[in-house]
């Protein structure tokens, strides 16, 4: 597994993955949008979280595992207060979005898929939100900023600092 | 909408709600009830205009006043000079860069003048929660006439002699995929709309859901219908929550006025759509692993034949189809296959969205007739290469097109033109270079994302796009040798004619098109360890000019590893065995002593 978290779940945990599962009629075609609901509620998907999918839906744990490292929407680590994203999809790609990721590295100290110790920022990439008129885009939670240029990056992490 | 005296229409699309629209909306809304003129006014909020550049847009009805980059604290002024004093806000409107005048009617600008605006038809003139806007503009009219009065084998007929060809990609004709579905004899069959929308810089179907869902719902029932399905399926990305909620709003009125659900229209069909969402896989816009991945499994393409439309779906004869597909099909049939067909080229009808973006002026949504060259889109109507640069390639396609040049830009834009040109239609991303861009680096840019988006099932995409990808990386660090060309050739070639789905056997065509078009850069970046566009770093150097250094140490003092010396007053020099090409100096310097060469 990508990392040593190990959580334990608690009573009402379980039974929120539980009355997910049967709000799906425990159908295992539902699994991604199980996962969906599952990662809305805890933010991540840790191992313990899989295998009670897994038991629920009467399928092995290595059939969800698989799901879940397939997709890159699913993640296994939780994400920091305020999940940063830059967009590097072509359009901010040639409009410099590599200078600003470079930025956000410099000044969090971090790398993409961490999360800076103090469980604030985590630092991730993803493929075009489609708001190519504003390139390069960065995504702050909900937040979207666009025209970001590296001179820029030191404002927008102070503004949630 | 004719109960208003004026209707005031805001952007609501994702581009235009990054730079705060809704606030807009309501400081309108909220100007506009002050001055008690709330029942005369309408405030709307729209689907993309498609001018992203300039977004925030408003644009005001009757008078057709198209108004951008609007902020929200501009809604009083908009208020009382435009709709009280009937006075046009002259610093709102589109100051046409080539004559210096303001145009306020989008008619008139450049941006819009070549457009022709089919699948985008209600896109930026209809609020898309409203599904009366919807139907006031013949929404839902072409499911009534068909079910009324012709036959599934008489719209298929429509749709093949219409020409229309599946937009995704592919360029399949959609006429014959929904006969061969209908052939095939099964208790249920499936209508699905890809709305896996991967490529990035591609944002077409995203505008259409957002600002016309119900054009999408109404074709995919009309597909029901022809192939015999009662179930529709919109696997959408869930990267898109604006599109997703606009949907689901879109569905539930649908249901409620009888034109989803059970009965329609009460002609005994019955037809409903549910979503299904992604989860960030490029590989399932590949219509087989779409279908795995709403099946709840990992989205890994199979082996075709069999096709969707024989075994697809819970291995049930699907039809898979993309949304700006299903945008088309209400228009063609109101307006008639003939209509359509009078649009376009030989072999590719009707019109085509694409998605402008990248080193260009104006950034957006257009949408032109098939046969426009690359030359009107790009100068026409997106005004051209920014800043006054010099234009240097299109890329098209998506990250598995090809690059385009100069010399391809009077071709007439169509499926079979661009493949022979050796890029592809793909979804409609259109992304412009300038000469900053080296296109090395760009192939190395598609490569990565290739690599990453591979699913991993067939060896040569998963092991031949690392290696690509490891061989670009060796020649932009300038440790490249001459076999590199070679063997980028060759193994471009074998993972084309060996990958498993279009994911691999298109992913080298950055590659294979930028070495056909520019291959004196490989060449240089390999021989002469020069990048033209002074991209790729390892191959640059930082020099100090003599005559405009005033040795003020300043650079020395920024070097992380100092490598400058010289002494106060006189020119400092740059050690290059130990510079790191960090470009600290370049930065402190206020005299443009530091150059890069």
């Amino acid at each position: 597994m990508a990392d040593n978290i190990t959580i334990k779940l608690k009573k009402e945990d379980n039974e929120f993955i539980e009355k997910v599962c049967a709000s799906f009629n425990y159908s295992k075609t539902e699994l991604i949008n199980v996962l969906h609901q599952v990662q809305e509620h805890f933010g991540y998907l840790p191992a313990e979280v899989q295998e009670k999918i897994a038991s629920e839906l009467k399928m092995s744990v290595a059939k969800v595992f698989g799901v879940v490292t397939f997709y890159s929407f699913f993640t296994m680590l939780p994400k920091g207060e305020f999940p940063i994203s830059i967009c590097t999809g072509t359009a901010c790609y040639v409009r410099g979005a590599e200078k600003v990721l470079d930025e956000f590295r410099k000044q969090l100290n971090i790398e993409v898929g961490q999360t800076t110790p103090d469980g604030k920022f985590s630092l991730g990439c993803l493929r075009c939100v489609g708001a190519c008129g504003l390139a390069p885009v960065v995504m702050v939670g909900e937040k979207t900023f666009g025209r970001v240029s590296a001179d820029k990056v030191e404002e927008i992490l102070a503004e949630f600092r | 909408m004719a109960d208003y005296k004026y209707d005031i229409l805001v952007c609501g699309g994702t581009g235009c709600r990054a730079t705060e629209s809704e606030l807009l909306v309501s400081n309108l809304k909220a100007e506009l009830k002050t001055l008690q003129l709330d029942s005369e006014v309408q405030v709307v909020s729209t689907g993309c205009f498609g001018f992203c550049e300039k977004g925030p847009i408003v644009k005001i009805m009757p008078d057709n006043t198209f108004y951008t980059q609007v902020n929200a604290s501009d809604a009083a002024e908009i208020v009382s000079e435009h709709i009280v004093k009937g006075r046009k806000v002259n610093r709102l409107l589109y100051l046409d860069p080539v004559e210096n005048k303001n145009v306020a009617d989008s008619k008139n600008m450049d941006f819009y003048k070549k457009q022709l605006r089919v699948a985008l038809r209600n896109c930026g003139f209809i609020n898309p929660e409203n599904i009366e806007e919807s139907i006031a503009r013949d929404g839902y009219s072409a499911l009534g006439t068909i079910l009324q009065s012709i036959t599934p084998e008489g719209v298929i007929d429509i749709l093949k002699k219409s020409g229309l060809r599946g937009r995704g990609g592919g360029g399949f004709p959609t006429g014959i995929k929904w006969e061969m579905a209908r052939k095939n004899n099964a208790d249920q069959k499936y209508v699905v709309c890809n709305a896996d929308e991967g490529d990035p810089g591609a944002f077409m179907d995203r505008s259409i859901l957002e600002g016309d869902p119900h054009s999408v719902l109404e074709a995919m029932a009309i597909c029901g219908y022809c192939i015999g399905a009662t179930k529709g399926l919109i696997y959408i990305r869930a990267e898109y929550p604006l599109a997703i909620k606009r949907l689901k709003v879109a569905i539930g009125q649908a249901r409620e006025y009888g034109l989803l659900g059970k009965n329609i229209l009460d002609f005994g069909f019955d037809f409903d759509v549910e979503l299904r969402y992604g989860a960030g896989a490029f590989v399932c816009g590949e219509e087989t692993s779409l279908i795995h991945s709403m099946e709840g499994k990992r989205g890994e393409p199979t082996v075709k034949p069999p096709f969707p439309a024989e075994s697809g779906f819970m291995n049930k004869p699907t039809i898979v189809n993309n949304v700006e597909t299903y945008a088309n099909i209400p228009v063609i049939i109101n307006k008639g296959a003939d209509w359509f067909a009078s649009i376009g080229t030989e072999k590719s009808k009707g019109t085509k969205v694409f998605a402008l973006a990248g080193k260009i002026n104006n950034v957006g949504l257009i949408e032109v007739p098939m046969g426009t060259t690359l030359r009107e889109v790009i100068f026409e109507i997106g005004g051209g290469i920014k800043n006054g640069k010099k234009f240097k390639a299109v890329q098209t396609g998506g990250p598995s097109g090809g690059c385009l040049t100069e010399k391809h830009l009077d071709i007439p834009i169509d499926f079979d033109n661009l493949i022979a040109a050796g890029s592809m239609m793909g979804s409609g991303g259109m992304i412009v270079m300038d000469e900053d861009d080296c296109m090395v680096s760009m192939a190395k840019f598609f490569l990565e994302f290739t690599v990453e988006e591979s699913c991993g099932k067939c060896a040569p995409c998963r092991i031949g796009n690392k290696r690509l990808f490891e061989i670009l990386t060796k020649i932009t660090d300038g440790k490249g040798v001459k076999q590199d060309l070679t063997d980028l050739r060759n193994l471009c070639n074998v993972i084309k004619d060996t990958s498993l789905c279009g994911l691999g056997q298109t992913s080298p065509n950055p590659i294979l098109s930028t070495m056909e078009n520019f291959w004196h850069e490989y060449v240089d970046h390999i021989e002469n360890h020069k990048c033209e566009a002074a991209h790729c770093r390892a191959l640059m150097k930082y020099e100090i000019d003599e005559e405009n250094c005033i040795g003020c140490t300043a650079c020395a003092r920024a070097c992380p590893v100092a490598a400058i010396t010289g002494s106060k007053k006189m020119p400092h020099i740059i050690n290059q065995a130990i510079c790191i090409k960090c470009g600290a100096c370049m930065e402190k310097c206020k005299f443009n002593a530091v150059i890069l060469k």
